[in-house]
């Protein structure tokens, strides 16, 4: 790949001369073959390969297996692990303080869809600039495998107990409510993981991604929907993703007709090529008649289903001066003498 | 004459010769919604321009409109402007009330009333003024439906004839009232004058009740808690708010958004703040601990109900050690309670707000200017102990207007706390987030976006060990609790004061903290003069509690501690904190019954168990 320039012996650095190994975390606790692991190292190889400075990433995350996963990537990066279902405020506030941070939020579905939908929502509504990833392995995995909102209608839990409830779409409910980047994928499939997650660094407003993550422990088995069996047999892609980050030639041509180019804020491009439907990611209505159509079918629909590059981001409302407010010198923020004088004037 | 019925019966002028003059309190009761706030606005103020020591308490409902509502004033020539439970000029504009509200007049008190209500056959004991309110308000406001709000400004001037009030004073108050809005400025002067020429011209006075010129006034100003509490804010140099509306805090927070708007934004037109009004209280305190974690000076206003949301993550803040403001402009409880009521009933709430050891920091502002002073203390000790402060204001402070001293421009810098720079780290070499460098129990941190590669650190609510890392080992558990613990015993030198307001006259003493300073400093002088029992007073003003709050009690037998709430909150915080023998000496006085703290009910607590 173009952006890695190599010369033997050494290792490969990336484009501010970092090398992977300076995107890494602590060792995993979680266990062996667990979904939330893999997402980890996607987001570590995504984030080297777009050569975001490490130190000007916040981690964000709530409570569970999933939200422990900010340990095991990217240990330079300052993490907030913190309580169960709020990390949308967590992350909402760290930019309101520094908005020239990268965010990336990681969260469960009981995280989520359960304890934390209120937060969820308004996070979305308010296109908070960040990642938002929820490992959905529609357990809850650290209390030990009860269902969560995003388990399937029928799906079986180890026990025997089923599912008798409709899951809640997070992909459907962030497109409604006003995120601006929002897709699936699936821990399994690194090509299109990657891909998507150097997208949604390039992209300027919220990134849902509600990633197919199995808990190997509580819900891998036979008669799970989450399991990675399922999930392999059961994925639509639907279309193949290409992330061309600014810094990089187009390599690979399609023929017209073949492939829809989406230009981002930085000037980088996501290209999507067609599978076997033609699909405008742009339309937001077509993105959650898809989606639910997909649910009828039976079939876990990945790819990037709505993009919206136009959409001003909620700091942006704010009308904030540009540096951080948390370090505005005193000058800046403490009004003078004057103008306590004149608003005692006032009050005479 | 035929409009006034004097009700006092056999001797002609009873109070002839006995004015009681800058010494009653006024009631006006009307109708929620009905406008009367800028009438009796013009009133507190006209009577605060003469000089005169006064305090105007707003008992509303509930309601948006349509439901009762009372606008007491006290104007007292030595200073006290607790509320007077008494009520000696009741001016009855409510249908609804009005036999009530007279009912419960004591003899000899003063009834100005909508004429067509006839309360002067309720009782004989009273002075009755009626006044045909509908008529003389037709005379100057043509527009019928403007009316309802004029007619307010009529009493006003029957008022002013017969309580003495300088009409030019009167004017310049109703001027001030609606600034720039000339023609209704206007029409309010002219129903003024209106009712002001009727009084002069039919009615004769008959009650003592007179307002006459001083000079205590001179260089104070006007203004309510929650507006103190936002300048203050303002100029602790606060950049992130978060809020979720609630009474009686919204009011804070709106004014908040005034002043930073006028006076924060840049040259560039752009603001060096943000505010953010949240979905709940959960996601308000959220931001709070959010933006604070990332470096930002940032707070949240609620109440009660807000608290109780707030729980869980104010104790992340304590264990994780984040700084948060926190303001809570208390008012009844539990539950919803009465949400327009007063009442200083979540100290034991705040104080130890979160499940397992946690424990905060509180400030009780008695006053408008220690709502300007504490906004700068509790942003500044939040900062330098990382750690969620609660700034414990009331509804009658926080909604209240209250003369005040004008506030003083800030004498110290912003204090940020051990917040470590880029250079900072690269000098020190290591860096353990949690370690006690210093002794006194407060690690440094540094902030996201310092660019030191490693400068960051992993922030989380479970166990940890110094360096910030997940530990459940029992000796990392234990030294970090003890270590928490350390800092709130320093916290005891860093916090506020109390002020010692009297001591060494007595063996018995009294502590009292917020809005109950008032009542508290009028019922010693009245157990002085009725009682002979002679008070020490100190007042609270943090949690936890510094050393001259013990060595208070310590030198006292008996200690009084006055609390607006019925579990004794403030007697219970001082209980847990007191060695045996200390926890004997104190005795509790409770009010909480929604209204301001009188201190008639003081006197006659305290006069009881002293025995008298
Ligand atoms: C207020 C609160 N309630 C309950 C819990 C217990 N709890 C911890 S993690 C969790 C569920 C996590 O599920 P999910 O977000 O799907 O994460 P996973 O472990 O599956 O990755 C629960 C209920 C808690 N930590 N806090
Ligand atoms: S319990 Fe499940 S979710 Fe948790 S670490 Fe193990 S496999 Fe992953
Ligand atoms: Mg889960």
């Amino acid at each position: 790949m173009g952006t890695i320039p190599s010369s033997t012996g050494t290792p490969k650095t990336n484009n501010i001369g970092l090398t992977v190994v300076e995107y890494k975390g602590g060792k995993t606790t979680l266990c062996a073959g667990c979904g939330h692991n893999a997402i980890s190292e996607r987001i570590i190889d995504a984030m080297f390969e777009m050569g975001v400075d490490p130190t000007r990433v916040a981690k964000l995350s709530g409570i569970g297996c999933s939200s422990k996963s900010p340990a095991y990537f990217m240990s330079r990066s300052p993490s907030f692990n913190s309580v169960h279902g709020r990390m949308p405020s967590i992350a909402t506030g760290t930019l309101l303080a520094n908005q020239g941070l990268v965010a990336i939020g990681v969260s469960g579905d009981g995280d989520t869809a359960s304890i934390g939908i209120g937060q969820f929502v308004h996070l979305m509504r308010r296109n908070i600039p960040m990642i938002y990833i929820i490992e959905d392995n529609g357990v809850y995995g650290l209390t030990k495998g009860q269902f969560s909102a995003t388990a399937d209608l029928g799906s079986k839990l180890k026990t025997g107990v089923i599912n008798d409830l409709p899951p809640i779409d997070t992909c459907a409910l962030a497109i409604q409510l006003g995120a601006t980047f929002v897709g699936r994928s699936f821990s399994g499939d690194k090509k299109q993981l990657t891909a998507m997650l150097k997208a949604a660094i390039a992209h300027k407003g919220t990134v849902m991604l509600d990633v197919i993550s199995p808990c190997v422990t509580f819900n891998d088995h036979e008669g799970s929907t989450k399991s990675y069996k399922f999930t392999k047999d059961h994925e639509e892609p639907l279309h193949d993703i290409t992330f061309v980050p600014s810094f990089e030639e187009i390599d690979v041509e399609y023929a017209e007709g073949e492939t829809v180019d989406v230009t981002m804020h930085d000037g980088s491009r996501l290209r999507l090529h067609k599978l076997e439907e033609d699909y405008d990611p742009t339309n937001k209505i077509e993105a959650l008649r898809r989606v639910a159509q997909a649910h009828e079918d039976g079939e876990i629909l990945t790819g990037v289903f709505y993009i919206n590059t136009k959409q001003p981001t909620f700091m942006e409302l704010l009308n904030m001066t540009e540096e951080p407010l948390a370090t505005l010198p005193e000058e800046r923020v403490r009004p003078s003498r004057e103008v306590l004088a004149e608003c005692m004037e006032r009050l005479k | 004459m035929a409009t006034t019925d004097l009700a006092v019966h056999g001797s002609t002028g009873q109070f002839a010769g006995s004015r009681i003059v800058n010494d009653f309190s006024l009631q006006v009761a009307t109708v929620n919604g009905s406008g009367s706030q800028s009438a009796n606005t013009v009133l507190l103020r006209t009577i605060f321009q003469m000089g005169v020591p006064v305090s105007g308490k707003n008992l509303f409902p509930s309601n948006i409109a349509g439901l009762p509502t009372w606008y007491t004033i006290r104007a007292n020539k030595n200073g006290y402007i607790a509320r007077k439970k008494e009520v000696d000029f009741l001016i009855a504009m409510n249908p609804e009330t009005a036999i009530e509200d007279v009912k419960v007049l004591a003899a000899g008190a003063a009834v100005l009333y909508d004429e067509p209500l006839k309360l002067n056959a309720v009782r004989t004991d009273l002075t009755f003024y009626p006044v045909p309110f509908d008529k003389i308000t037709a005379t100057v406001c043509p527009e019928a439906k403007l009316r309802k709000l004029v007619k307010n400004m009529v009493y006003v001037g029957v008022a002013a004839h017969l309580l003495g009030l300088d009409m030019t004073e009167v004017e310049k108050a109703i001027r001030r009232q609606f600034g720039k809005k000339q023609k209704a400025a206007d029409l309010n002067v002219n129903a003024v004058k209106a009712g002001y020429d009727y009084a002069v011209a039919t009615i004769e006075k008959m009650d003592p009740y007179w307002i006459s010129r001083m000079d205590e006034n001179r260089g104070k100003i006007i203004i309510d808690g929650n507006s103190a509490a936002a300048l203050g804010c303002m100029f602790a140099g606060v950049t992130v708010v978060t809020w979720y509306p609630i009474t009686p805090s919204s009011s804070l927070v709106e004014s908040l958004i005034d002043y930073m708007k006028k006076y924060r934004i840049g040259a560039d037109g752009k603001a060096t703040f943000a505010i953010v009004q949240a979905e709940d209280e959960l996601a308000a305190v959220g931001m709070v601990i959010g933006a604070a974690w990332a470096g930002a000076r940032s707070m949240t206003a609620t109440s009660g109900p807000g608290i109780s949301l707030m729980s869980e993550f104010t104790g992340l803040g304590y264990y994780a050690e984040v700084p948060a403001v926190i303001w809570d402009i208390q008012r009844v409880g539990p539950s919803t309670g009465l949400p327009t009521r007063t009442a200083q009933g979540d100290l034991l709430s705040t104080a130890f707000l979160s499940h397992g050891d946690t424990k905060h920091v509180l400030l009780f502002p008695a006053s408008p200017e220690e709502c300007f002073t504490m906004a700068q203390d509790a942003f500044n000790l939040a900062e330098l102990a990382q750690t969620p402060v609660f700034v414990l204001s009331d509804l009658d402070l926080g909604m209240n207007n209250w003369m005040a001293d004008q506030f003083q421009y800030p004498t110290t810098p912003i204090k940020r706390g051990k917040v470590l720079s880029k250079e900072d780290r690269d000098r020190l070499g290591g860096f353990a987030r949690y370690k006690d460098v210093d002794g006194d129990g407060i690690g440094y941190r540094t902030i996201p976006g310092n660019s030191h590669p490693a400068s960051a650190y992993f922030t989380r609510g479970s166990g940890h060990n110094e360096k910030g890392q997940y530990s459940e080992r029992p000796d990392d558990y234990r030294n970090n609790m003890d270590r928490l613990n350390r800092k709130f015993e320093y916290l005891r030198t860093l916090v506020p004061k109390p002020q010692l307001v009297v001591n060494g006259t007595s063996e018995v003493g009294v502590i009292a903290y917020g809005t109950s300073h008032y009542a508290t400093g009028e019922s010693r002088d009245q157990l002085r003069k009725e009682h002979r029992v002679e008070l020490d007073y100190l007042r609270v003003r943090a949690y936890p509690f510094s050393a001259e709050v013990h060595e208070f009690i310590a030198k006292h037998d008996r200690v009084y501690i006055i609390d607006q709430n019925r579990d004794a909150q403030m007697f219970q915080l001082l209980k847990l904190d007191l060695a045996a023998e200390q926890t004997e000496k104190l005795r509790s006085v409770r009010n909480y019954d929604g209204l301001p703290i009188d201190a008639r009910s003081i006197t006659s607590e305290i006069a009881s168990q002293e025995g008298k």
